[in-house]
């Protein structure tokens, strides 16, 4: 009796043995590890998308509580386009991006090839250009709105002084709003830019450079045939990114301007602020934030597109 | 033995990148010592550099001892960028380990999906993450900016890219030694990590210093505001005294600028690694 009840535990034991396999507890342990951030995933970005697709067809106040739904088909998308507000935010946008990517790129790359090749005290260089972009983008729109003051500020008693009789009024004019953004955004980001484009050039092999030394070649060839070239991976990932960054710029048009003065500086994030957390409009602003989602999707993969035949590895 | 040629080009170049350096770090200069200034000194000009009369005691007091003081933005901060900061790493590391060293169904899939998602930009899921957070009754509070900013691909990926060249010497030794699963990533994995979280740990701690939309949309309660919120509620408040908006932005920055004087070598890393590998 006792002899059995010690071969059947034996057996008990030896199925949970077998049952709890090293796969099985792998299996176990993998599914446990990356449960949280799956849940997390599922939970504030695949649901909201799907739930802002599904707003993005009603016509919803939240002040109204959830009985206030109406289903209103494409409505919504159709007014967008008739929406004088967010045609100039999506115009202002794409000026935005325009005017700032290409910019600050080109200054990145050229700056950081000047830093990493031709400058004593490098470190000092990469710590002063990068301040900017650790300092938190309200308080440098702070100081940039002193900046900018149309008759006081420094910037303006400066151009006065060089012999401008009528400085533009920046954050208060309307047609030199959004270039006054663009300029603090440059400056805060050029850091970031130099900073990415000086890792890359540091994977550079330095046995290039030394080979087209001896066959003669100049700084700036160099720079053109080898510098450019095989920076191609790290351009293509500064392309894709601050060309999204750049639609998603928020912080500084709402602490500075709120999008205006008459609407000359907002921008589709803004607009989606506007409409969902002043105006509670929900199922309009979940319109607008698909488009954003649509217009970050295209230029994502028009760019990828475009790497595959230009970017040489 | 040669003595090196001195070369004159790269002494010009840095004199005058030396001043365009400059140019860069005049508008925190200029920050600084208009938060030191009375009012009237802040506008004249040309700029004066040291102030004649110094304020800078009083925009303090203003700042720091006001019946709403930068202090408990202050205390709000920290208390959300470390907690987020930590539940990130926890939550990264443990999907990065989970993706880089086991082996389970679904896991390509996973790492497929979270790819894709690191597209999705959080702008285009404010409204419904803002419904849910109400639904879930936590509008208004703290932990709804920690629950939102506790979850996130790219630093996952950051980590998975690392954790692949752990050697796997090292975790099947603690295997044999009997150690499973959770034990091999606490104690081995973990601790060999350390380099990329403490870099992961001081760019995810900067990010949510300076979050301004977040705390934007989720709080309301003036005693619960983060730094950015302050400042709109000193611009508010102070709007004209720009000596006190100086001091508040000044504020705003030092503990990041300290920070990162300190700490530049992991700050510059930690940025670069995404680029460079992405």
């Amino acid at each position: 009796m006792s002899q059995h009840a010690t071969v059947q535990k034996q057996l008990a034991a030896r199925e949970k043995k077998t049952y709890w396999t090293r796969r099985r507890r792998e299996q176990l342990a993998g599914w446990l590890f990356i449960a949280p951030e799956v849940i997390g995933m599922l939970v504030l970005a695949v649901f909201p998308l799907i739930f802002s697709l599904g707003l993005s067809l009603t016509e919803w106040n939240l002040v109204g509580g959830l009985s206030a739904i109406k289903f209103i088909g494409l409505d919504n998308f159709a007014e967008l386009f008739r929406d004088d507000r967010f045609l100039q935010a999506l115009k202002n946008n794409i000026g935005f991006t325009v005017g700032t990517v290409p910019v600050t790129m080109l200054l990145g790359v050229v700056f950081a090839a000047i830093i990493h090749k031709k400058l004593y005290f490098k470190n000092y260089f990469k710590v002063a250009f990068f301040v900017p972009y650790i300092c938190s983008t309200v308080a440098i729109a702070a100081v940039w709105s002193a900046l900018y003051h149309p008759s006081k500020g420094p910037l303006n008693q400066l151009l006065i002084q060089l012999g401008a009789s009528d400085p533009p009024r920046w954050l208060v004019d309307t047609s030199w709003s959004l270039v006054a953004i663009m300029v603090i955004y440059i400056w805060q980001l050029l850091g970031y830019q130099i900073i990415i484009f000086m890792a890359g050039m540091t994977n550079i092999p330095d046995e290039l450079y030394e080979a087209a030394t001896i066959d003669g070649a100049t700084g700036i060839q160099q720079f053109r045939r080898i510098t450019l070239p095989l920076l191609g991976p790290t351009t293509f990932f500064l392309a894709i990114t601050s060309i999204i960054s750049s639609f998603k710029v928020f912080d500084m048009i709402k602490f500075l301007t709120n999008g205006g003065p008459n609407y000359s500086s907002t921008v589709i994030v803004y607009q989606i602020y506007e409409e969902g957390f002043q105006h509670f409009r929900m199922g309009y602003a979940s319109a607008m934030s698909w488009i954003l989602f649509l217009i970050i999707m295209l230029v994502t993969s028009l760019t990828w597109i475009t790497q595959s035949r230009k970017v040489h590895y | 033995m040669t003595i090196r040629k001195i070369k004159l080009g790269p002494i010009v170049l840095t004199v005058l990148f030396g001043a365009l350096s400059l140019f860069f770090l005049l508008p925190l200069a200029w920050m600084m010592s208009a938060a030191a200034k009375t009012e009237k000194e802040v506008w004249t000009f040309p700029i004066q550099w040291i102030p004649e009369d110094w304020h800078f005691a009083e925009n303090f007091r203003t700042v720091w001892m006001g019946d709403v003081s930068f202090g408990l933005f202050y205390m709000n901060s920290i208390k959300i960028a470390l907690i987020s900061t930590l539940a990130t790493l926890i939550v990264s590391a443990m999907a990065g380990y989970a993706l880089s060293k086991l082996e389970f169904t679904g896991k390509g899939l996973i790492f497929s999906a979270m790819m894709a998602f690191m597209m999705i930009p959080e702008q285009a899921t404010l409204v419904p993450r803002y419904i849910m957070i109400k639904e879930m009754g936590l509008y208004d509070t703290h932990a709804a900016l920690i629950l939102m900013g506790m979850f996130s691909s790219y630093f996952t990926f950051l980590l998975r890219q690392f954790m692949i060249g752990v050697h796997n010497d090292l975790l099947e030794a603690a295997e044999l030694d009997g150690a499973g699963f959770f034990r091999i990533f606490w104690s081995v994995m973990l601790p060999l990590s350390r380099p990329i979280l403490a870099t992961v740990g001081i760019i995810k701690f900067i990010w949510t210093w300076n979050d301004y939309q977040g705390p934007l949309i989720m709080l309301n309660s003036t005693n619960l505001y983060t730094i950015p919120l302050g400042m709109q509620f000193f611009k508010e408040e102070f709007g004209t005294t720009i000596s006190v908006m100086m001091m508040a932005s000044l504020a705003a920055i030092i503990p990041l600028l300290v920070l990162f004087l300190v700490l530049q070598k992991q700050v510059i890393q930690g940025i670069s690694i995404g680029g460079v590998k992405g």
